[in-house]
């Protein structure tokens, strides 16, 4: 339990996938100018990032590993979210459509939003022989919340820097990069709560 | 001629025009992780070079076999098998740059300049411009890597591939190699190189006005 635990504060805030390990950026810089989307963003990224764990881990437990496959990681591993993705978009197109209308506009940009792939190959290596199912999917959800968090954070700051007084040649990117500078300055805050 | 001069301007293209870092902003994620040190911004950067030129040409020679409905899981294929072989020869032969490099040489798959030529350029042209255009990308996003973590690594270790470049008073600014820093940097080389670009268009619109005066 105490491990899960730390999964998941390792995951939300220490190891924020953004904030420290630079996963994910494009969706961080793209959707990031509106609040609103970026929690829808973020919803459809944790959707898919707990599902791809889950996924990923039998994939790799009972297909790679024991035919000797581990080589063929990346492929395998890219194949399954891109299939997931379109899977996850069909069914909710299908069942339900106010959950559909929210997310839907986001899946296909989560095929190459490196934090999934990157939260898949990371439950294989973590730890000596990987994480077990649960730690798998727990670690991805963290993961993917830490992102929510550091994405909607961004927003609400995004969105004040869009009707401030910015000098001209700080307005895009550049201003947006050095405010996540210093939003990844109070991030660092938390390294020490783990070891 | 104008066939070789046009071959020339599209491998110019990715270097300087549509540079994948500075004027795109695509493939953030590595750039800003790996850009600590100088070795790992060269090994980076000449490992998507490698992907790019050949999931470019691949894609290029099969533009007319693969459907168009099909054609973003065969990018996936195609630009994930030459991930694949890049992760396991850098892992045979320069282990300790695979090793500190970690999970971002797989995470070349979903770099989103390989996805971006292959969807705009190399399904759309022949293999020879596809391969140069890859080519191109290739150098400018490793000339871009190299800009940055050279900038980071000097503040940030006082080193510069490893060896002592500041003098010994200087005291090495961590913040810089940690992330904070990278998104610091990048933003403040963007700001640069946007002032560049500008100011070249602004003396080149004032050239034209002065020929049509």
């Amino acid at each position: 339990m105490s491990s899960l635990l730390l999964i998941i504060v390792g995951g939300v805030l220490v190891n924020n996938f953004i904030m420290s390990q630079f996963l994910g950026i494009c969706a961080f810089l793209g959707v990031s100018n509106k609040t609103e989307t970026a929690f829808g963003m973020g919803m459809a990224v944790t959707f898919v990032m707990a599902i791809a764990s889950l996924f990923t881990y039998f994939v790799q437990r009972y297909l790679l590993i024991p035919l000797n496959l581990e080589y063929m990681q990346t492929i395998a591993f890219i194949l399954i979210i891109a299939v997931l993705v379109q899977t996850v978009e069909i069914v909710l197109k299908k069942t339900s459509r106010a959950l559909y209308m929210a997310l839907g506009v986001y899946l296909p940009l989560i095929t190459t939003n490196c934090a999934v792939l990157g939260v898949a190959i990371n439950n294989t290596t973590a730890i000596e022989g990987g994480y077990n199912l649960i730690q798998s999917v727990v670690n991805g959800t963290a993961g993917a919340l830490g992102f929510t968090l550091a994405i909607v954070v961004f927003s609400a700051i995004r969105e004040r820097l869009a009707i401030g007084n910015l000098p001209k040649w700080m307005e895009g990117f550049p201003g947006a990069l050095i405010g996540a500078g210093l939003m990844s300055i109070a991030f660092q805050g938390f390294a020490g709560m783990i070891h | 001629m104008s066939e070789k001069k046009s071959l020339r301007s599209v491998f110019m293209n990715g270097i300087l025009n549509e540079n994948p870092t500075f004027r795109l902003v695509l493939g953030m994620c590595p750039t800003l992780a790996i850009s600590t040190a100088v070795s790992q911004g060269i090994g980076m950067g000449l490992a998507t070079t490698f992907v790019l030129v050949f999931s470019n040409l691949v894609i290029s020679l099969l533009r007319n076999i693969i459907p168009e409905k099909v054609r973003i899981p065969s990018f996936v294929v195609v630009i994930a098998t030459f991930v694949t072989i890049v992760d396991l020869v850098m892992k045979a032969f320069v282990p300790a740059l695979s090793q500190s490099l970690g999970l971002y040489i797989p995470l070349i798959v979903v770099n989103c300049i390989i996805f971006a030529r292959a969807e705009s350029y190399a399904f759309k042209n022949p293999p020879i411009p596809s391969l140069l255009d890859g080519l191109g990308m290739g150098i400018g996003f490793t000339l871009a890597l190299m800009l940055l973590s050279s900038v980071r690594e000097i503040l940030g270790s006082g080193t510069f591939l490893g060896m002592q470049v500041m003098p010994a008073a200087y005291h090495p600014m961590a913040i810089i190699i940690r992330p904070p820093g990278g998104f610091v940097m990048l933003g403040i080389l963007l700001l640069l190189v946007n002032a560049i670009v500008k100011a070249i268009e602004k003396r080149k619109l004032a050239k034209a006005k002065e020929e049509i005066a």
